[in-house]
């Protein structure tokens, strides 16, 4: 029971870091209808920039947690104005390509950069305190799933509640309609981005100081499973996102416990199959309606 | 009596046009769509341009709204519009009510028209008009939180027409607002757009349905594979023998 719970905490923290991720992903594809296949190196960018900052000036968290999500923000804005932007009207498989492309070459600069991979610095004291029994949560756990989960809440507010946030919803639906509207789209586009793109960064700095030691290759290796958890809780709505990436998490941190650890990523890929053959659309997605 | 140096006749027009369109084109690929269109919309009036399927005439109204890359000109109040994008346009005093009503489903009715008065900063001012929308179209009160997609047709198209009335606009463009709707609401919305053009609002409506936009236009166009082939008083263009051959059969 002790060791359950203790997996439960666990869980809770690994999600919380997909959950962050895979937002990135269902808000552009929310309003654009692409998978932005860079996100999971803005992501990685999130978690070097965030080491950058701290070898540089050691500043506390409270200060390069925002400092880097302006940072990665901006960088998602870049990458939206110079190589989806003028890719509007192409055909979707230019889009995809351009995008994988562009993970690409942020995976390759930051490897140029540093072809081995860093140890974070430790940015705060880490408590373990005892629950019950054997159960332990330690204050970075509290902190990575609150900051977390703070973010999504936010970000779930500003999507349902705000005028930005309605503008979102409508363009997800009909872009040209919300033009007539005189909503500037490309406007609401660019900062969509940009929000996805700096959780995406704060995404980094949590899970740099989960597991300190980060590489390039991370962006791929957790963004794909973060796109996993987008495609299950169902691409394009926000809580669904929120969903499959605590499910994933879950997934991962059970595997682990029960199986060989190399059965981890098998399992949580196996997953998104077998969902996807009963709910097309994802657990919360709804089937998209086709205009004519 | 008149000392102005301008010839008398054009200074008239110049403070009576509201909106003006000349040579308007556009192009898809190679194909061209609207070829050289000119027209003048007076102020309080209300225009109408009519022709069958596929003569030009909602990408007229897409070119004035800036949904399409046009040639040619666009002036409204003097000002000109040609390439101005969408948002540019609402924010100039011209909104349009798309073809096929163009709602967004997953919002609310009242989101719907808030979204309409996205350039307005006048909180009190858009609370006010969205009492006065209720008051056209009392069944979109009783549905403002409800989802817009769950609406009929005919709500449906009473949102999109309050929804363009939020920003303002002085001059409303109307893309065949009568599609798919039984008489009965056909009856009540050019009710309302009658109701609206008598309260100062200018409008250009397109329409499939001669017979219908004829009898509530003062003036209007007919529109014949991208151009202008006749024009005149609205009764005028109903009496018409082409007009009637080819449209009121």
């Amino acid at each position: 029971m002790d060791y359950a719970l203790q997996q439960a905490i666990n869980a809770l923290q690994l999600g919380s870091i997909y959950a962050l991720i895979a937002l990135g992903y269902s808000l552009v594809y929310g309003v654009l209808g692409m998978i932005n296949f860079a996100h999971g190196d803005v992501f990685m960018l999130g978690a070097f920039a965030c080491f950058v900052l701290v070898m540089w000036i050691p500043l506390p968290l409270v200060v390069v947690l925002p400092a880097v999500m302006v940072i990665t923000g901006l960088a998602g804005m870049l990458i939206e104005r110079v190589a989806y932007r003028p890719l509007r009207r192409a055909p979707k498989v230019s889009a995809i390509i351009t995008a994988l492309g562009c993970g690409l070459v942020i995976a390759n600069a930051v490897n140029s950069l540093s072809p081995y991979s860093q140890s974070m610095p430790r940015l705060l004291e880490d408590e373990t305190h005892t629950l019950f029994g054997e159960v332990k949560v330690s204050s970075l756990q509290i902190l990575i799933t609150g900051v977390a989960v703070g973010l999504m809440v936010g970000l779930d507010f500003v999507v349902r509640k705000t005028r930005f946030g309605m503008a979102m919803r409508a363009i997800a639906q009909d872009r040209a309609t919300v033009a007539l509207m005189g909503v500037p789209v490309n406007r609401i586009i660019a900062l969509t981005f940009g929000i996805g793109a700096s959780l995406g960064g704060a995404a980094g700095v949590l899970y740099g100081l989960a597991y300190p030691v980060i590489a390039a290759p991370m962006g791929v290796l957790v963004g794909w499973k973060a796109f996993v958890a987008a495609v299950i809780g169902g691409i394009g709505n926000v809580r669904g996102a929120m969903l499959g990436g605590y499910l994933i998490g879950a997934v991962e941190v059970t595997t682990v416990a029960v199986l060989p650890s190399t059965y981890r990523d098998l399992i949580a890929y196996s997953l998104l199959l077998v969902i996807l053959i009963f709910k097309p659309h994802g657990l919360l997605g709804r089937p998209v309606n086709q205009k004519v | 009596m008149n000392a102005t140096s301008t010839p008398a006749g054009s200074a008239e027009r110049a403070k009576d046009t509201v909106l003006s369109v000349r040579n308007l084109t556009v192009n898809y690929g190679d194909i061209r769509a609207v070829k050289g269109v000119s027209f003048d919309v007076r102020r309080g009036e209300i225009f109408t341009l009519i022709g069958a399927n596929g003569a030009g005439k909602t990408s007229t109204l897409r070119a004035l709204s800036g949904l399409c890359p046009c040639g040619g000109e666009i002036v409204l109040e003097g000002r000109a519009l040609g390439g101005a994008a969408p948002e540019v346009i609402v924010a100039a005093g011209m909104s349009q009510v798309p073809e096929g009503r163009g709602i967004f489903g997953a919002l609310t009715v009242a989101e719907n028209l808030r979204l309409g008065a996205w350039i307005r900063r006048d909180r009190e001012g858009v609370a006010a008009d969205l009492e006065r929308m209720f008051g056209y179209f009392p069944r979109l009160r009783e549905r403002r939180e409800q989802l817009a997609g769950t609406l009929s047709g005919g709500e449906q198209q009473m949102l999109a027409v309050a929804r363009a009335l939020m920003s303002r606009a002085r001059v409303l463009l109307l893309d065949e607002p009568s599609m798919g709707l039984a008489p009965k609401l056909v009856k009540e919305i050019y009710a309302v757009l009658r109701e609206i053009n008598a309260r100062g609002v200018t409008i250009l409506l397109v329409e499939q349905n001669a017979n219908l936009a004829l009898r509530l236009a003062d003036r209007a166009a007919v529109l014949e594979t991208g151009e202008v082939v006749l024009s005149g008083a609205g009764a005028e263009l109903l009496d018409h023998p082409r007009v009637r051959e080819a449209y009121l059969g």
